[in-house]
This record gives structure tokens, C-alpha cells and sequence, in this order.
């Protein structure tokens, strides 16, 4: 099968480390590992439609990481002098909280996306080299702007009272937030998958992605379609940024950067314009990055960028890509 | 009778610096099979892709039905009633025969189901593979999947480029076929290279040459010119 073969890949790598590390610290690093992919995976989700779509490159799609995760933690820290929701001991408010974080960072991320495309994006279409600048140009003022609003420093971000410290099961500590990313990653993957296998638009964009040439020629704007992409792509940015600060604790102005490179590599490696190829790709990743950082910690970016070049030998068009 | 349908008046079309179409000039008649020939790299591919719009004419003017299209963008232009077959198909590798379909098919009016049961009776293959991935198809499934495409929705006007091109000639023979059950129902505008193809179907002929339409006239006046068959078209 075309599919198991990658997915096997995965499986065989996660096992690996287990000769060299103790079990219990391997379940950590695990579930640790599987967080940081589901993370990349909401970044890399979006940048991967918008590129198979559209074959645009969109550099700014971290600034409006960084975006949504400013916006959500100017939530927490607003809720929590108020009302103090986030030290709170109560399941319901921390909820509720969160619930407030993640709808102000995927809106920031969606109306930001939605202008970015409608003004700077839609006259270098076709153009990559002209995309490239001009996303990199945003980047740098939309970051100029967080340090404008919020100060270039690190902050520290309060993390709802729920989501912190961990369970222990059975002597394996389990961190708790860790846990909520690596569901949400899913049930995010869960809606993709769903509205692409069974809406009609989710037919056109596959189709789209595949021969954008055609689908037009069939009679559909793929404009539209590709605007909504964006601001799909772009809520989703603004949530990795927020689930990212939280995972941190922190926020910085160049958050989105350095997630972007990561984000990047996961959708190469994934095949490009394939969601199922990122969730792999952002898996590996994660987990590698994990492993390697308790074994070999200088080595942990350049393993992934060697897992990404052995993987592009074996597949030059990625674990999922069609090669087009 | 001979009302014309599209109209292509002095057409000049650029790829990048490149000046492809150097004056082409057509008309269509409605519901007559209209064939443009000329050899590689002449420009019948260019012109097509001009009439929908996925290149813009620099000069020169494309009207359906009286009304200039040109400048439209593609979606608009094929939803006056166009339907496209490109060279090499154009299908939909990784959706299933089904979904190639869907993905075709703009709105769904009173005619729709029977469009498409004419379909399948007029490619049964299409019927049984359904379900299955349209990059499995044979080469002649894929040609009848794309020329199916164009025939479920009510089309005025059906563009169709080689669809003969590395076919079997059993399988190009059930293309004449269903091709000649289109006329009926649409105007056709053909490009083809096989020419026994071309006279068994085509009413008039175009003849392209380095980017310019330079002969015209009725395909029994072409079948009896070895003159003008030699000089464009070596035959
Ligand atoms: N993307 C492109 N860039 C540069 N030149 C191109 C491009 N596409 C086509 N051409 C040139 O335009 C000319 C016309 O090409 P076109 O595809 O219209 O020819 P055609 O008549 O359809 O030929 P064939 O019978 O081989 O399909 C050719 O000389 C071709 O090399
Ligand atoms: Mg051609």
C-alpha cells in the first residue's frame, strides 16, 4: 500500500529510541513528542493547502502564528486579572477561558489572513519569487507591530489553572496540556479530513489542488476557493501559535519564525498540497526532534533536517505527494 | 442556419515574450463540427486555451453568440456554456470516476440525470468504473472520462484537443462514434492531428500556421485539395 508504507515508517521510528532510552522517560518524551507534531501540524495544515491550491509560498503565514498567539494570551491575562479564570481551581472556567483564548486567536489569524491575501497576496499570484518578498516583508512588519504593541520582550502567559502540571499514572508522569494538543491536533485532522472527503467544496479543492488549470476551466472560481483556504489556513496559524504559547508558557515576537522553518520542512516532507502527508510529516518531526534532544540535544534541528533530505531521496515528491 | 456561434477575429496571444497566435480568425457555425488542423506547433492548443480564457488574448476579440468574452476569467467564460476536453485529458488522477464527474457537473437542472445516463450509455466503461481512481483508467477510459465531463452540463459548445492522441484505432473509432452522437446535441469546435477522424466528422476545416489561420472552407473542399493537404499538413 501506498499509504502504509509511510505510516509504518513512523511507527518503526518512534520505536527506536526505546534500545537507548528508559521506558518511562520514553512515554514522556512521547506524548511530549506527539504535541510538538500535532502543534506544527495545525501551521503546517494550512500552508500546505495554500501552496498545493494556489502553488503560493506564504512566509507570512508565522507571523500569524505569532499573531494568534498574542491575541489569545492578551485574552488570558485580561480574563485572569478581571476574573481571575486562570487560577481559578475550576474545570468549567479554565474551559471557558481557553474556549475565549482559541476563538480571539483563530479569529485574529483569520481576518489577518483574509486581508493578507486579499491585498498582498492576489497580485503576485504565479509570481514565486515576488511571493517570497512580499510574504517576508509582512512578516517583518506584522512582527515590528507585536513589539510595537506588546514590547519585544519574552512574557510569561498564565496558564489556565486545569491545564498545568500533570497526572501520574502508574508512575509515568503525564503533563496535561500536552495531552489537550495532542486531541485537539486530531480532532483538527478529524474536520479537515471530513469537509475535504465529503463537502463539494472540499471536492473542488481537492480537485484544485491536483489541476488548478482544470478546475477552472470546469467553471469554478478558484479564487474563492483559495481565499477560503487561506482563512481556514490562517485561523489555523493563529491557534498553533496560541496552543505553542500555552505548550511554552510563553510568548515572543518571533515565535512564528522559528516555527515556520519547521512547519516548512513538515510539509516537503509530507508531499506538498497533502493534509494526511503533513500529519505524518509534523508527526515524525515532532517526535524525532523530541528523542534526539534527550539523547543528543545540539543535535535536534539538524536531525530533522537530515530526516528530511533521506526522506526526499526515497520520495522526491514526499510520504503523500503526487509529484505534480 | 449558418448563424455563427463563436467568433475568433484576429486573435494575438503572447505566452511570456513569445508571440504564439499571430492573427487567427474563425467562425463556428452552430451545431456544424468545425476541425482545426495545422502541424506541431502551430497554435490549435493556444487558440483553445485562449477561447477560455487561460490565456489572454494581447488583440483581437472572442465572441460567443454575438458577445465579446474575451478578458473574462475561465470559470466565467465556460459557464456561458462551454465545454472543455484539453490535450492529454485533464483528468482528475487521484478523485474516483464519480468524483471527476461531481466536480463537473454546475448546478443540477431538469435535464441533469439524463445527461448523464446518456453518458453512461455512451461510455459504458465509465459506468463500471465508478468507484474506481481515475489515474487506473486505460488511456481511451481517461478520454472518454474527460469528454464526459463536458457533456454533463447543458453545453452550447464543446472544445475538444486531440482526443485521438495515443489511442488505439478500435478506441478512436468509439470516440468517432460518440462524438457524433455530441453533434446533436452541441456545436463542436475539433482539434485534430488523425484526419481520417477529422473528414469523418468535421462540417468545415481551419487550417493553422505559425500562429495564423491561413485557408477555410468546407472539409469536402480540404479531402479534395491534395494541394493544400501536402503544404500544411504533409499528407
Ligand atoms: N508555455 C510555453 N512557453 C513557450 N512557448 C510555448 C508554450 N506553450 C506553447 N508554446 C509554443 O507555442 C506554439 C504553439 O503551441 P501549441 O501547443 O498551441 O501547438 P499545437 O498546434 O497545439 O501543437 P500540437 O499539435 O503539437 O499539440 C509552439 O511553438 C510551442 O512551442
Ligand atoms: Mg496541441
Amino acid at each position: 500500500m501506498r499509504r502504509a508504507a509511510p505510516a509504518a515508517l513512523v511507527v518503526g521510528l518512534a520505536l527506536l529510541p526505546l534500545a537507548a532510552i528508559e521506558p518511562r522517560v520514553y512515554l514522556t518524551l512521547t506524548i511530549a513528542g506527539l504535541a510538538m507534531g500535532m502543534l506544527i501540524f495545525l501551521v503546517a495544515a494550512g500552508l500546505t493547502l495554500i501552496f498545493g491550491l494556489m502553488d503560493v509560498l506564504n512566509f507570512a503565514h508565522g507571523a500569524l502564528f505569532s499573531w494568534g498567539a498574542y491575541a489569545g494570551f492578551t485574552v488570558l491575562v485580561l480574563l485572569n486579572e478581571r476574573l481571575g479564570w486562570a487560577e481559578a481551581p475550576s474545570l468549567g472556567l479554565n474551559a471557558l477561558l481557553l474556549l475565549a483564548a482559541v476563538a480571539a486567536a483563530m479569529a485574529v489569524g483569520l481576518v489577518l489572513g483574509v486581508v493578507l491575501e486579499r491585498v498582498i497576496v492576489r497580485p503576485v499570484y504565479g509570481r514565486h519569487m515576488f511571493q517570497i518578498l512580499i510574504t517576508l516583508g509582512a512578516t517583518i512588519v506584522l512582527e515590528e507591530l507585536i513589539r510595537i504593541g506588546w514590547g519585544p520582550n519574552d512574557q510569561v502567559l498564565p496558564v489556565p489553572f486545569t491545564f498545568q502540571g500533570s497526572w501520574d499514572l502508574a508512575d509515568v508522569i503525564v503533563l496535561r496540556f500536552p495531552v489537550v494538543a495532542i486531541v485537539l491536533g486530531l480532532v483538527v485532522y478529524g474536520a479537515i479530513a471530513l469537509v475535504l472527503r465529503r463537502t463539494r467544496v472540499g471536492l473542488i479543492v481537492r480537485a484544485g489542488v491536483e489541476n488548478g488549470e482544470m478546475i477552472q476551466v470546469l467553471g469554478h472560481d478558484i479564487h474563492r476557493y483559495f481565499t477560503g483556504v487561506f482563512a481556514a489556513g490562517s485561523a489555523l496559524a493563529g491557534l498553533g501559535g496560541l496552543m505553542w504559547a500555552i505548550f511554552s508558557q510563553s510568548v515572543r515576537p518571533a515565535m512564528g519564525g522559528e516555527q515556520l522553518i519547521f512547519a516548512f520542512i513538515v510539509v516537503i516532507i509530507g508531499g506538498l498540497g497533502s493534509v494526511s502527508g503533513s500529519l505524518l510529516g509534523a508527526l515524525i518531526v515532532g517526535l524525532s526532534y523530541n528523542y534526539v534532544a534527550f539523547l543528543l540535544p545540539k543535535a535536534a534541528i539538524g536531525v530533522n533536517m537530515a530526516l528530511m533530505v533521506v526522506i526526499l531521496l526515497l520520495r522526491p515528491a514526499g510520504l503523500f505527494g503526487s509529484g505534480k | 442556419m449558418a448563424e455563427t456561434l463563436l467568433e475568433l477575429d484576429d486573435v494575438h496571444t503572447f505566452i511570456g515574450q513569445h508571440h504564439i497566435l499571430q492573427g487567427v480568425t474563425l467562425a463556428v457555425r452552430r451545431d456544424a463540427v468545425t476541425v482545426l488542423l495545422g502541424r506541431n506547433g502551430a497554435g490549435k492548443t493556444t487558440t483553445l486555451r485562449t477561447i477560455v480564457g487561460l490565456l489572454r488574448p494581447a488583440r483581437g476579440s472572442v465572441r460567443l453568440e454575438g458577445r465579446p468574452i474575451h478578458g473574462l476569467r475561465p470559470h466565467a467564460i465556460v459557464r456561458r456554456g462551454i465545454g472543455f476536453v484539453p490535450e492529454g485529458q485533464g483528468i482528475f488522477a487521484t478523485l474516483t470516476v464519480d468524483e471527476n464527474l461531481r466536480v463537473a457537473r454546475l448546478g443540477s437542472d431538469a435535464g441533469a440525470p439524463a445527461r448523464l445516463a446518456r453518458v453512461f450509455e455512451l461510455f459504458p466503461d465509465l459506468a463500471r468504473f465508478r468507484a474506481a481512481r481515475a489515474g487506473t483508467l486505460s488511456g481511451g477510459q481517461k478520454q472518454m472520462l474527460s469528454i464526459a465531463r463536458a457533456l454533463v452540463n447543458p453545453n452550447r459548445l464543446l472544445l475538444v484537443d486531440e482526443p485521438s492522441k495515443g489511442l488505439a484505432p478500435i478506441v478512436i473509432e468509439h470516440l468517432v462514434e460518440a462524438l457524433r452522437a455530441m453533434k446533436a446535441h452541441a456545436t463542436v469546435l475539433l482539434v485534430e492531428q488523425n484526419f481520417a477522424m477529422a473528414q469523418a466528422l468535421a462540417d468545415d476545416f481551419y487550417l493553422i500556421d505559425d500562429g495564423r489561420t491561413v485557408h477555410h472552407g468546407p472539409m469536402a473542399a480540404l479531402v479534395a485539395d491534395d494541394a493544400l493537404k501536402k503544404r500544411y499538413l504533409g499528407i
